[in-house]
Order: structure tokens, then C-alpha cells, then sequence
């Protein structure tokens, strides 16, 4: 099972996202912004960081790499695809996600570890979590609030389409508490949190966030 | 003077006009420097070599002020601290060996008057150039940390500095993808209008990848990459330009921009991930940070410290400004840039490798036979220096040090005669006053804006006493960090102060499980021109050195920041020091307070009735006098030694450092940081007051398993550290009996609302 990881000029959480990987089982592979490849992988992470200096708008230059046309046509394909803080801001740029991530009601950036509740465990990213469990992970964002217009709210709600919420707090004012999102599929989720950075207790405040990168294993063998 | 708008000054022009008058005063020079540059070149300076000679010999480049103080680090290293260094002061950053073919290096910086002026681009850049530092020795930036000094808390000028340096500080950092690991948020009187805004990086290599900066091997190309040169930062050297172009349309009506650099992070970590490329691939023989005194600097210390002279072509380099005058592209701080010496053969690869990281990269010279540094523009030779006399050969000063007469009334103004709280419900009083304090308070306001988590490697961040982070994940092997100044203390005695911030960088450093290894420090000091401040500075120099050498631990670097002063009015004596401490495996790390209920509660160390600068004469006082806590450095060794060990055995489950607030403050953190009560009885024969407040240095809390404190016991007697068994973790509470029960809601309420109260200004 070969899960990409792909590196914009300015991403971060690559070797973190890649270390996760590693950590469920899978076969890491790097991928490069610049490429129209994807090298044969079952399955991709957008890490987070501040691509292209999240110039213009955070995720937007991204978001027309010549990676992301690769990654686009995959994920309409079916391929599993998870974004991760700026990666959520760049599926939704590229519209592989609805809604927009816009500054944090607080203006400041905010880092802490994060309590999220589990509303969909459906999704390719996590199958290997229950419904209504909750999750320890760490924040750390600054337009991290999360925002769509109501009929997109509706829909997401009704469809079950909420992944992830906020909970013991919403740190950035996100609407409904909106943490994490998946595509219609389920194939693509997006979410603020890292669950790359809680995959051991030495790094991270627990080992909550490997479940996505493990469940996505069962779903690509599975597709 | 004839048509001077377009005219360049070269060296021919100097020659054929030597009477022409030179605003050198206007650049910061003393009429007998001036005469000393003219006495080198045996003729007057052209406009850009004075831009050249005025800022490398300006106090910020050429130490002029402090070299003579300095010197007395390299006379105190002796050959064993020497032993794991690499590199040392004098290079871009100090480097030590630290195990497994690992080296580290690491350096603190100031960067408070662009702070004070403009406050998130200045401490943005602060980041920014110290991050440059780490990278020009090949290393990997793997962690910062920002010791921060305000006013009073809630003075209005505060709240205008504080939230963009803190936001400056993590916009620029969370950007580059480095954890913040540390720092300090330090508020006092003392600091009102000269906030100090100090930065420091860890960086991480594989020895045989050290470079150092110098420029040899005749042929050798010079590139300069990264950003393009503009008219940003350029200061003093601004009056060279408006005398040139005076009268001239185009120059009288350019806009003057602002002399605070203004930061790219995005442009900074892409030139991070592309020198590391470079470093890798073997392009670069030597290489050098564009910083203070941008190309000036750069082109004379490269040159200065090879073999050969250099020759540069002003016209190759890249410039986002029209219209800069050779003075100005030379003197240009903008930010982002590196200049690499590399060989001819090398230098499609090294493009390639530029190209790939679409930063841009240009040959402006290259290392030629002889001994000068020849510049030029335009088709004329602009500079024609012997590059040791700009970046070495400055003015040495021995300014006078005076030790004032009101120092004197400050040590006699002692803290004995302040009432002090008695009986249960003034000491329970007085322990939630403290803890709310700004200085005691939680931090998170600030430090919940920096990320603490990107590259996965953090295993202790704030508020734990030292950062740290593992440097290699087949070994575990890591370092840890902590920065720490108690400026009152220094104030009250500044040898013996500088020693105790010393001290308490290296407890915290030990604090974590690690062993101190090496040290750096920023000296924030007011102006040298007062014989007073000299004698402060002085005296902790001596007091670092003289500690260091006690401890056995080398300075690697550090730097100096004076005139942090407000007319006569002369900031708190800051030597803020940085230590750093190397684990063998970051899995024995001890975590930060009472992680376990049942455990035992040690109290190691030496309680006196020592109150003299504490943050408790500060707080309920605003007192400041009589004499600092004792240093007892072997105490603190035998400290040190006895947490390594107990580490490496892994008995101890919690730890936590004696500091500021004493040990009430510890205990109120030990709880609020690890999320577990406790119940403590205070030593017997210690006034309750004394043994909550005191600051009497050499102390540690540690908590290990109720079976193992005989063998903990046995083991700090045989390391002859005094240990008192004062309680056991747990509950929901902090129970100091006969004093008080506090639950730690209320505990975490007091801390925790200090500052966003001061602070928040989220429209909700």
C-alpha cells in the first residue's frame, strides 16, 4: 500500500504526514508539487504548512499546482485523499470540498491540542474510529474557521457529510463547530486538526490521529 | 560638486577629490575613525566604502565597546570545555559535538530597537536573521524560542509592543515550520520603552557537514541567493543618498521607506529546504547569512577569513528598487539572502538546485589572488579595501567602568523590614495574588500562537522548564534548551546574577532529564557610554565566565545589544542566557509537574530566608533591593548530576524547577501543568512564609514512586543534595497543610486569565 504526501514550496507537516505513514503500516512516497505524477499511489495526504506562502489566499496558488490536477482527476476517480490544516484549505480551493477556511474568530493563531468528536466514522479516513468517539489531537491554525453558506451547511449536515466537531470549546469559530468535512464519497476528507501529530505520546498529546492514516489502508483494499 | 546624481563616487573620484567633505558624523563615525579609514586607504573613503566602514564599525558589528570584556570568555574556555566544540565565538553560531556523529548548534540574538519601533516586523526578523545564522553553519533549524521583556504589563505602551512581537514572532516561525519550544515573557517597569526582543535557534547537522564562512581557493565563484536587494533597512546610510542625488528630480522625490526590514517567511523556507539541498549535494565551500550589514558585512568577513582577495559586481545584483546607489545596495538589509562561495565547476549544479526551489541565485564575484576587496558598479571600481580593517581591524574602546555610588544605597535598601504574611489566610492570600501575577501567570496567551508540533519531534515544549526536541528517531537522541534572566537579581549584584540566570538555565536544562552541555548568551545592557552600565556589563561577563568555567561548559556565542536605554534612564541588566543540554534517548525525558497521583513529593535543596529581588518583594512590595539569592554552583552540579542520573534510571516521574515565586509557585504549576493535586507538609524548622516564597537557588521538586524513595533518598545523600520528603501527589487540590486548601480550578482561574484579560481584544 503506497500513501503520497505532497510538498509544495512552503509546506510544513510533509515529514510529519510521511512519518504518519509510516506509522500505519503503509509505504510512504514523496510527492512534488511541480510534477503531473503521482507516482502509483493508492492514496494521498495534502499536508499542512503555508503553501506558496499562503499568498494571494491560504491554499489558493496551491490549489492549481500541476500536482493538484493529478490529484483532482484521482479523487474524482475515487482515490482516497485527505487534507490536513492548509491541505483542507487547498481541497476546498480546488473544490474537491465545499466551504471556505477563513481567520480564526480570535484573529491570533491558536496551537493546542484539540478535542474533536467523531460524527461520521463512514469515511475512507475513518473507518477505524466510532461514531460520537472522541479524539485528542493537535490545532494549530490561524484561519482555521470554517465557513459555508446555508444551504451548503444544510447539506453537509443532512448528508452526514460533518466528520469531525470541535469539542470542549469551538477555538476559532468555526460554524457548527465544524472541524472536518468528507466529500459525498467519503473518499476525500479535509479537516483543521493534525491527527499527524498524535500518532505517538512522546511527540503528541496521544495516539488518536493514527486511526485515519490506518483506516484509509482497509478503504483503499477494500475499493 | 559636479552633476553628483549621476556621478558614481570611485575610487578615482576619491583620489582626484580627497578635500571633499563626508557626512561621517551623520553615519555614526567619530572624527578619529574617520581619520583612521582614511589613514588605511591612504586617501578619502568613496561614499560606499564609508557606508562599509560605518556599519561594520558600528557597536552592533564590531563590538567596539565589549571586545575587550569579551575577551575574557576565551580566557576562561580551558581545554576540556573545548573538547565537544566544533565551532565557537567569532562564528555564525557556536557548534558541539553531541553523540552518534550529531552536532548541534545553537545561538541567541537581539533584535529589540526594530521591536520596539515596528513590533511584528522587527521580532518577525529577529527570527528570521537567527535562523539565517543556524543555516550558514549547514546545519537544519530544528527549534526556537523567544525570550521576551515588556513594560509594565498594563501600560498602554505594552499592550501596543506585545501583541505584534508575539504575533511577529509566530507569524514569521510557525511559517518556517519550527517548533517553539521556550522563551520567556518577562514584564517590569524596567523595560518601558526599550522592550528586548531576544531570538533563539537550535539547529541540527551531521558533523562532517559543518560549514563555516570563509571564502578561499582562487576562481571561486560568489553567489548571492534568495531575496532581491532593496531599499529596506538601509538606515544611516540613507544621508549618503540624499546628498547624492540632492537637487536631482528622480532622487529628491524617491520614497524613503521605513528602516525596520520587513520579513518573508515563505521566501525564508524555501531557502532553508534549498541550502540543505546544496549542503547535501557538496556545492558550497563556504557560506555566509546576509544579516546586519547585508553585503558589507557578507563580502568582508567571506573575504576577511579566507585566502585570497575577492572581487564583486555590484551590477549582478538582483535589486527591487531603482536608483540604489552603491552605498545603498551595500548597506541593504533586506531579509532572505545568503551568499555562498562555491567552485566554478559547481555552479550549473548549484543553479539547478536554486532553480529547482525557484529561488533566485546570481554570480556577483569571485575569490581572486591578493588581498583586497575590489568592488564594482557601473564599469568603475567603487571599493578597494583591504577586507580585515572593515570586518575585523574596527575600533577597540576601553570605555571607562564605574561602579555607581547608588548601587550602594540599592544593596543597603534590603528586603528585610517588608511585612510579610502571616497565619493561614494572609499566606493563602498572597499565594493567589502571586499567581496571577503578570511574571507568574500562565503563558499560553502567547505561547498558544507558536507552534510547538511541526516535525513531530517536540517532546517537551512551554511551560515544561526546558524545551526539547529529539534529533534523531533511530537513537532517540536529543537536546534540550532553556533561556532564563532574572534581571533584578542582576541589577542587585550583577556578577553573582548573571551566575544565578546561569544557574537556572542549566537546572532547567536538568530539570528535563538532559545534561548541560553548552552555553550562549545575549547581553542586553543599556548605554556603554555610562561608566555604570560598563561595570554592570562587565561584572556579568566575568560572572558568566567564571560560572561557565565552574560548570565546565563553553560559551559557544551569543551577542551583545547596548544602548537599550531611555535618556538616562538605563534598562534592568538583561544577560539573558541560553543553555543547552543533550539526552542520549528523549524517551527518559521527565515530564514537566505531578503527572501521577500517589507519587512522593521531594523538595531538593537549600531553603534560606533569602527575599532580596524576588518576584514576591516585586509583586506585594515593588521592591527592589538588598542582595540576590547566594550562587552556590557546585550545589547546582551536584543537582544536575543526581536528575541525570535519576533520569537515565527513569525514577523520577515529574519534575519541576525552584524559581520565581519560590516554592509555592512551583507547587501551584507542578499541579496546574501535570493535572494533579496534591498534599504537602512544609519542611520543619522553616518559617511557613520562607519556605512558600524564598528563591534560594539550587532547589528542584521531583516526584517518584512512594517504593522508590529510599533508593532516591540514598542517592542524593551519596551526591550530598539535602532532600526533604514533603508530600504526595494526587487529588483535585493543592492541600499545604496549615496553610491552605486550594482546588486547582481556582488555582487555574487565578493563573490563567492574567493575560488574555490584559491582552484579548477579539471583537468576540
Amino acid at each position: 500500500m503506497k500513501i503520497g504526501v505532497i510538498t509544495f514550496p512552503g509546506t510544513l507537516d510533509d515529514v510529519d504526514a510521511l512519518r504518519a505513514v509510516r506509522y500505519s503500516g503503509a509505504d510512504p512516497v514523496e510527492l512534488w508539487h511541480a510534477d503531473h505524477d503521482l507516482r502509483g499511489v493508492d492514496a494521498v495526504v495534502v499536508p499542512g504548512g503555508f503553501s506558496y506562502g499562503d499568498y494571494l489566499r491560504a491554499g489558493a496558488i496551491a490549489s492549481i499546482a500541476p500536482i493538484m490536477t493529478e490529484v483532482v482527476a484521482a479523487a474524482r476517480g475515487g482515490m482516497p485523499v485527505l487534507g490536513i490544516c492548509n491541505g483542507f484549505q487547498i481541497l476546498c480551493e480546488a473544490g474537491l470540498l465545499p466551504g471556505a477556511l477563513v481567520r480564526n474568530a480570535g484573529l491570533h493563531f491558536v496551537c493546542r491540542d484539540q478535542r474533536l468528536r467523531v460524527d461520521n466514522a463512514a469515511t475512507a479516513w475513518t473507518g477505524d474510529l466510532a461514531e460520537g468517539q472522541e479524539i485528542l489531537v493537535p490545532l494549530k491554525s490561524g484561519e482555521g474557521r470554517f465557513v459555508a453558506d446555508a444551504p451548503t451547511l444544510e447539506r453537509l449536515e443532512g448528508e452526514g457529510r460533518v466528520v469531525f466537531r470541535y469539542a470542549g470549546g469551538n477555538p476559532n469559530g468555526a460554524l457548527s463547530d465544524i472541524a472536518g468535512i468528507a466529500s459525498e464519497n467519503g473518499r476525500v476528507v479535509g479537516l483543521m486538526p493534525h491527527p499527524e501529530h498524535a500518532i505517538d505520546t512522546l511527540t503528541g498529546p496521544s495516539v488518536d490521529g493514527l486511526a485515519l492514516f490506518t483506516s484509509v489502508l482497509k478503504a483503499t483494499a477494500a475499493a | 560638486m559636479t552633476s553628483a546624481a549621476t556621478a558614481v563616487d570611485s575610487v578615482e573620484n576619491a583620489i582626484a577629490t580627497p578635500d571633499h567633505a563626508q557626512p561621517f558624523r551623520e553615519l555614526g563615525l567619530k572624527d578619529d575613525e574617520y581619520a583612521r579609514i582614511r589613514e588605511i586607504l591612504g586617501r578619502r573613503p568613496t561614499d560606499a566604502e564609508l557606508a562599509m566602514y560605518a556599519v561594520m564599525w558600528s557597536e552592533h558589528c564590531s563590538y567596539k565597546s565589549s571586545k575587550v570584556h569579551l575577551a575574557y570568555f576565551g580566557e576562561t574556555t580551558t581545554d576540556a570545555m573545548r573538547a565537544k566544540m566544533l565551532a565557537g565565538i567569532g562564528e555564525n553560531a557556536g557548534v558541539i559535538e553531541v553523540g552518534d556523529g550529531w552536532a548541534v548548534t545553537f545561538k541567541v540574538e537581539s533584535h529589540n530597537h526594530p521591536s520596539y519601533v515596528e513590533p511584528y516586523q522587527g521580532a518577525a526578523t529577529g527570527v528570521g536573521g537567527i535562523v539565517r545564522d543556524i543555516m550558514a553553519m549547514g546545519a537544519r533549524p530544528i527549534a526556537v524560542a523567544d525570550p521576551l521583556r515588556f513594560g509594565p504589563a498594563d501600560a498602554p505602551d505594552t499592550k501596543r509592543v506585545l501583541p505584534g512581537v508575539v504575533a511577529g514572532v509566530g507569524g514569521y516561525g510557525n511559517s518556517l515550520g519550527l517548533p517553539n519550544i521556550g522563551g520567556e515573557v518577562v514584564f517590569d517597569a524596567g523595560y518601558a520603552g526599550n522592550p528586548l526582543v531576544n531570538a533563539l535557534c537550535v539547529g541540527a547537522l551531521r558533523i562532517e557537514d559543518l560549514h563555516l564562512a570563509f571564502a578561499s581557493g582562487t576562481g571561486n565563484q560568489i553567489i548571492l541567493f534568495g531575496a532581491r536587494t532593496g531599499l529596506d533597512g538601509i538606515g544611516g546610510v540613507s544621508v549618503l543618498a540624499s546628498e547624492t542625488f540632492s537637487g536631482d528630480e528622480q532622487g529628491s522625490g524617491r520614497k524613503k521607506l521605513p528602516s525596520v526590514q520587513v520579513g518573508d517567511p515563505f521566501t525564508e523556507k524555501v531557502l532553508i529546504e534549498c541550502c540543505l539541498e546544496l549542503f547535501h549535494a557538496g556545492l558550497v565551500v563556504g557560506i555566509q547569512d546576509l544579516g546586519g550589514a547585508g553585503l558589507s558585512c557578507a563580502t568582508s568577513e567571506l573575504a576577511s577569513a579566507g585566502d585570497g582577495g575577492m572581487s564583486i559586481s555590484l551590477d549582478a545584483v538582483p535589486l527591487r528598487a531603482t536608483g540604489m546607489t552603491p552605498a545603498e545596495i551595500l548597506s541593504s538589509e533586506s531579509q532572505e539572502r545568503m551568499c555562498a562561495v562555491v567552485r566554478p565547476e559547481d555552479v550549473e549544479a548549484f543553479m539547478a538546485v536554486c532553480k529547482k526551489w525557484d529561488v533566485l541565485a546570481s554570480v556577483i564575484g569571485e575569490v581572486t589572488e591578493g588581498d583586497r576587496l575590489v568592488i564594482s558598479w557601473q564599469g568603475e571600481t567603487v571599493v578597494d579595501v583591504p577586507p580585515r580593517t572593515v570586518a575585523h581591524d574596527g575600533p577597540v574602546y576601553r570605555r571607562p567602568v564605574q561602579r555607581s555610588d547608588k548601587q550602594d544605597a540599592l544593596v543597603a535598601d534590603v528586603p528585610d523590614a517588608l511585612p510579610r504574611p502571616s497565619g493561614p489566610d494572609e499566606l493563602r492570600a498572597e499565594i493567589l495574588r502571586m499567581v496571577a501575577s503578570p511574571n507568574l501567570c500562565s503563558r499560553a496567551w502567547v505561547t498558544d500562537q507558536y507552534d510547538r508540533y511541526v516535525r513531530g519531534n517536540t517532546t517537551s515544549a512551554q511551560p515544561a522548564d526546558a524545551g526539547m526536541v529529539r534529533i534523531d528517531e533511530s537513537t532517540g537522541r536529543g537536546i534540550a534548551v532553556a533561556t532564563d534572566c532574572n534581571a533584578r537579581f542582576v541589577a542587585l549584584d550583577p556578577y553573582s546574577g548573571a551566575q544565578l540566570a546561569l544557574a537556572e538555565a542549566y537546572r532547567n536544562v536538568a530539570t528535563s532529564g538532559a545534561v548541560p552541555a553548552a552555553v550562549t548568551d545575549c547581553l542586553n545592557f543599556g548605554s556603554p557610554e555610562d561608566p555604570h552600565v560598563m561595570w554592570q556589563f562587565q561584572q556579568a561577563v566575568r560572572g558568566i565566565a567564571d560560572g561557565c568555567a565552574q560548570l565546565g561548559i563553553p560559551v559557544t556565542g551569543g551577542n551583545v545589544s547596548f544602548y537599550n536605554q531611555t535618556g538616562e534612564q538605563a534598562i534592568l541588566p538583561t544577560p539573558v542566557i541560553g543553555v543547552l543540554g543533550v539526552i542520549d534517548d528523549v524517551a527518559k525525558r521527565v515530564a514537566s509537574g505531578f503527572t501521577r497521583a500517589g507519587d512522593a513529593v521531594l523538595l531538593l535543596g537549600t531553603t534560606r530566608d533569602e527575599f532580596g529581588g524576588s518576584e514576591w518583594a516585586h509583586v506585594v512590595h515593588g521592591h527592589l533591593g538588598g542582595r540576590p539569592p547566594a550562587v552556590d554552583l557546585a550545589a547546582e552540579q551536584r543537582l544536575a548530576q543526581l536528575l541525570a542520573a535519576g533520569a537515565a534510571e527513569g525514577v523520577l516521574t515529574g519534575s519541576h524547577d525552584l524559581s520565581d515565586g519560590g516554592l509555592a509557585q512551583a507547587l501551584v504549576e507542578a499541579c496546574l501543568v501535570g493535572g494533579q493535586g496534591g498534599e504537602i507538609a512544609l519542611p520543619d524548622g522553616l518559617d511557613p512564609f520562607v519556605a512558600l516564597f524564598s528563591e534560594s537557588a539550587a532547589r528542584v521538586l521531583v516526584t517518584v514512586a512512594t517504593a522508590d524513595v529510599e533508593r532516591f533518598a540514598a542517592s542524593a545523600a551519596a551526591a550530598g543534595v539535602p532532600l526533604v520528603d514533603v508530600g504526595r501527589t494526587g487529588g483535585t487540590d493543592l492541600v499545604i497543610r496549615g496553610v491552605s486548601n486550594l482546588s486547582l480550578d481556582e488555582l487555574r482561574g487565578s493563573w490563567a486569565s492574567t493575560l488574555p484579560a490584559l491582552f484579548d481584544q477579539s471583537a468576540g
